[in-house]
């Protein structure tokens, strides 16, 4: 738009400018300051042991800074949170778009939404209070904060999330691609598989990746079932720690305001940053290419 | 759509086609049998514990059975209020540059690539943003003040992408007939684009309102506190959140406190639902319109 005739638009204008500038400003902050501490950090401790020690023990006489427990706990809560809830989403997407009633449809799906707004720490109290001890009765040998506990409830927490995106992407296939199938004697399973979940696939991975995304995250959720034990073995009826975690952990107490532990903080939440951009970069190509095909 | 009556499916096909239908159900039964049992077995402790002196105590650590989330919801409630407070006039006139001021350019692109790239950053990393730049650079300290700087910059993303579409879904011709009247372009989007989109954009801030209540992570790094009797009264001082009095209550290992962190998700959730719900309904209302 152009030409603004009175006088005061100009400065109008001029404040919508400076909203926009705010959110580029978010962004450079967050960067800058998660930046600003971990170099800071590796002025002390040696990218190589932060990249390579194999614990993590910043409380200790003789601390240690390796990041790998934490990435192995995220690691753990995103496989096992993945194994429960993409499968399963896939699925639930499948009957809503090509099986449901359009009546049933238009129910379940605000109510995805709704769980969807169901905050983390309530489902971290639930894996406390209902999952861990269901682990138990079935005979698991599983501790009071076990990271199968926290992939569970972290995939239950993500699962309205994959039904309802790879919902969209099932759905926006366009309706000639299957009535050509259905014209030439496909069933209906014939048609969700080999046409629709084909067409759909991009679509279909992009909401995997923000799910996973979204597990990497995931904080009091993880925090409340999982743990605070940082460790490089991969057992799930023990207590891990996730990179959240970590942080909510030393945040909790009185958060160091100096000095390494403070920095610490920041090199972890680099990482994670790091990460979950990284996987979000990748779900919007997916997104992209999804939406060039159909 | 059904297939085609016509076409002869042999047996195996149509075991096929029986076994993928029975499987996709059954996914959908297990995923609300497992988020039932979850939700009832959370909450079903915390039920008895439910009256009004529950909403109107203030926590207490010795007596439990007295405890309330009285000020917990205070501080939610200005904490959230402080959020919009920021977080929607910004939003707003942000997405009033990008969709109706900014020319295409590369810049508008690498902005906007931006914001979707924010929305997806975890909350936590707004928390040491927060910590970062709000509590130790600017010196706000561990109060209110720095709870809502830090959530407005957490729900603005959300805030911004919400309104961008609303503006997007206002009829070009109302923007044209306002113009062709002689309208100059900002009298146009203040009497007619903004009022037409108004309540989408309330939609969207509703989300957000709801996202920035039960969000807990981002305030635990700028330093909200876990328990606390007396209820904020200005920015300067110290608060809780009701996520935050769950998440210290549920850390007790002793059982009385469990039952109140039951009973005050029971809160919560009804809390979120409604207001989940009312920005729901009325979306498909205006989508319907």
């Amino acid at each position: 738009m152009k030409g603004l005739r009175f006088y005061g638009e100009g400065s109008l204008t001029l404040i919508c400018l400076f909203a926009a500038i705010v959110s580029v400003a978010t962004t450079l902050g967050i960067i800058a300051s998660l930046l600003f501490e971990t170099l800071g950090f590796f002025q002390k401790v040696p990218i190589q042991e932060f990249l390579t020690a194999d614990k993590w023990t910043p409380n200790f006489d003789n601390p240690q800074y390796g990041i790998r427990p934490l990435l192995t706990g995220t690691f753990m809560i995103v496989i096992g949170s993945a194994v429960v809830a993409l499968p399963l989403g896939l699925l639930i997407a499948i009957y809503l778009s090509e099986y449901a009633h359009p009546q049933v449809r238009r129910i379940v799906k605000p109510l995805l939404e709704l769980l969807a707004g169901i905050p983390s720490v309530v489902f971290g109290f639930f894996g406390l209070i209902v999952v861990t001890p269901f682990l138990k009765r079935i005979g698991l040998p599983v501790e009071t904060f076990n990271a199968l506990s926290g992939s569970i409830i972290v995939g239950i927490m993500i699962l309205p999330l994959v039904a309802s995106l790879s919902e969209d992407a099932i759905a926006s296939v366009p309706r000639g691609t299957r009535e050509a199938a259905y014209g030439l004697g496909a069933s209906r399973a014939e048609v969700s598989i080999t046409v629709v979940l084909r067409s759909a696939i991009s679509g279909i991975i992009a909401s995997f990746i923000l799910a996973i995304s979204r597990a990497v995250g995931e904080t009091l959720a993880v925090t409340l079932a999982a743990g605070a034990n940082p460790t490089v073995a991969i057992d799930f009826t023990q207590a891990i720690q996730t990179m959240t975690a970590y942080i909510v952990e030393v945040s909790k107490g009185d958060a160091p305001r100096s000095g390494v532990a403070y920095q610490a903080l920041f090199s972890v939440g680099l990482t994670l940053f790091v990460i979950t951009l990284a996987l979000n970069i990748l779900a919007q190509r997916f997104v992209k290419r999804f939406q060039k095909y159909s | 759509m059904t297939p085609s009556p016509f076409s002869s499916v042999s047996a195996g096909r149509k075991f096929k086609d029986k076994f993928v239908h029975a499987l996709c159900l059954t996914a959908v039964l297990v995923g609300i049998a497992f988020l039932v049992v979850v939700i009832v077995g959370g909450i079903r402790d915390g039920l008895p514990r439910l009256s009004l002196d529950f909403l109107r105590n203030p926590p207490n650590p010795r007596r439990p059975e007295q405890a309330g989330v009285f000020v917990a919801m205070m501080g939610s409630l200005w904490v959230v209020g402080l959020t919009l407070l920021i977080a929607v006039p910004v939003g707003v006139a942000a997405a009033i540059y990008l969709e109706e001021i900014a020319r295409p350019s590369r810049t508008r692109d690498f902005v906007q690539a931006n914001i979707a790239n924010l929305a997806g950053v975890p909350s936590i990393v707004y928390g040491l943003l927060g910590l970062a730049v709000f509590v130790r650079a600017m010196q706000v300290g561990t109060n209110l003040l720095a709870a809502g700087l830090t959530m407005a910059v957490l729900v603005l993303p959300t805030v911004i992408l919400v309104t961008q579409e609303a503006l997007r879904m206002v009829p070009r011709s109302i923007r044209e007939a306002s113009l062709a009247l002689g309208g100059t372009p900002w009298q146009t989007l203040i009497r007619q684009t903004l009022p037409t989109s108004i309540g989408t954009i309330l939609t969207g801030i509703i989300f957000a309102a709801a996202r920035a209540i039960g969000e807990t992570a981002p305030l635990i790094v700028v330093g909200a506190v876990g328990f606390i009797v007396k209820s904020p009264s200005n920015l300067t001082d110290s608060y809780t959140v009701l996520p935050l009095q769950i998440y210290s209550w549920s850390s007790d290992p002793k059982k009385s406190f469990q039952i109140n962190a039951s009973a005050a998700i029971f809160v919560l959730i009804v809390v979120l639902t409604a207001m989940n719900l009312t920005a729901i309904v009325l979306r498909n209302k205006l989508q319907r319109r």
